[in-house]
């Protein structure tokens, strides 16, 4: 079983990379490119067998390690 | 005096911190490293140096924050022990939540490599007394991610309760209203990204470091 885990910055916490991609963007001519927003996919190898239970601990991960809550939200998906 | 400085995979400040300390104290510090699950006996101040620990893996100070000695650090802390983070560090201490905020990227992308005028905000914590009269010091700064971010009600909270220690005068990174330095509810949990242990030597360009370490450890 496979997690895959997106992480990026909170609504509103400023990305100045995002911004730096935006800009660089514009810069080849994409000028329908309002703003970036920059995160990061992380993919776990479980050999968890149930879905539910699975999702579950890594929610716990996600808390306690692979995003910091205090800037960042996650996104689970779980996959066969 | 026996002082503790912890060393991660990656740390680069571990030993401009150990001569700080022995020079103020007298005493070597004792090394520590990351895999060790706990601190030397009796120990009266830990520093969590510089560096970029664990190679800044998944975000910076993240992994640190979750290796074996600082979770006894985290239990010793929040019973008393003075600790303090500097640069990496700093990103540490908010990664385990003994400092609230979060350090992000810096606002203009650079890594940002000098020295800095801060602003003294508190001069009556334990970290900063010696200062007197004083209301600036220069201490370099180097860090990519110094950026410190808390939300407003955070912000207002660390400033009404004098948990702000020192203000850029010129900021650097675009942290949230110039903050360089804070402290914990109880004052004795203190970091900063700017580097007070390499302003300790006329040959480091000025010595404002010293009554730093002085407070602290006078205050012990």
């Amino acid at each position: 079983m496979k997690a895959i885990i997106k992480v990026g910055l909170k609504p509103g916490v400023l990305d100045p990379q995002g911004r730096a991609i935006a800009r660089g963007l514009n810069d080849l001519g994409y000028y329908s490119v309002n703003d970036a927003r920059q995160g990061k996919i992380i993919e776990l190898d479980l050999s968890s067998e149930d879905k539910v239970e699975a999702k579950k601990q890594v929610e716990e991960m996600c808390e306690k390690l692979l995003a910091n809550t205090v800037i960042e939200s996650y996104d689970i998906r779980i996959e066969d | 005096m026996r002082t503790a400085v912890i060393v991660f995979p990656a740390s680069n400040c571990d030993r401009d911190a150990a001569v700080a300390l022995e020079k103020i104290t007298g005493q070597k510090p004792h090394m520590v490293w990351h895999r060790d699950t706990s601190l030397p006996a009796n120990i009266d101040f830990v520093v969590l140096p510089g560096g970029f620990s664990y190679g800044d893996y998944l975000r910076s100070g993240a992994i640190a924050a979750r290796s074996p000695i600082v979770k006894d650090i985290v239990a010793k802390a929040t019973k008393g022990l003075p600790v303090a983070g500097f640069c990496n560090g700093f990103q540490v201490l908010t990664e385990t939540g003994l400092l609230p905020g979060a350090l992000m990227r810096n606002k203009g992308l650079k890594f940002v490599c000098r020295p800095e005028t801060l602003k003294i905000v508190n001069s009556k914590s334990r970290f900063t007394k010696r200062y007197g009269d004083k209301k600036e010091v220069v201490f370099p700064v180097a860090h990519h991610d110094g950026n410190y971010f808390a939300d407003e009600a955070t912000l207002n909270m660390l400033e009404k309760d004098g948990r702000v220690i020192f203000k850029y005068a010129d900021n650097p990174n675009g942290s949230a209203r110039d903050i360089a330095g804070i402290c914990n509810k109880a004052g004795n949990v203190f970091g900063m990204m700017p580097h007070p242990e390499r302003a300790i030597d006329p040959l480091h360009g000025g010595t404002d470091g010293i009554e730093l370490f002085k407070s602290i450890l006078g205050a012990i």
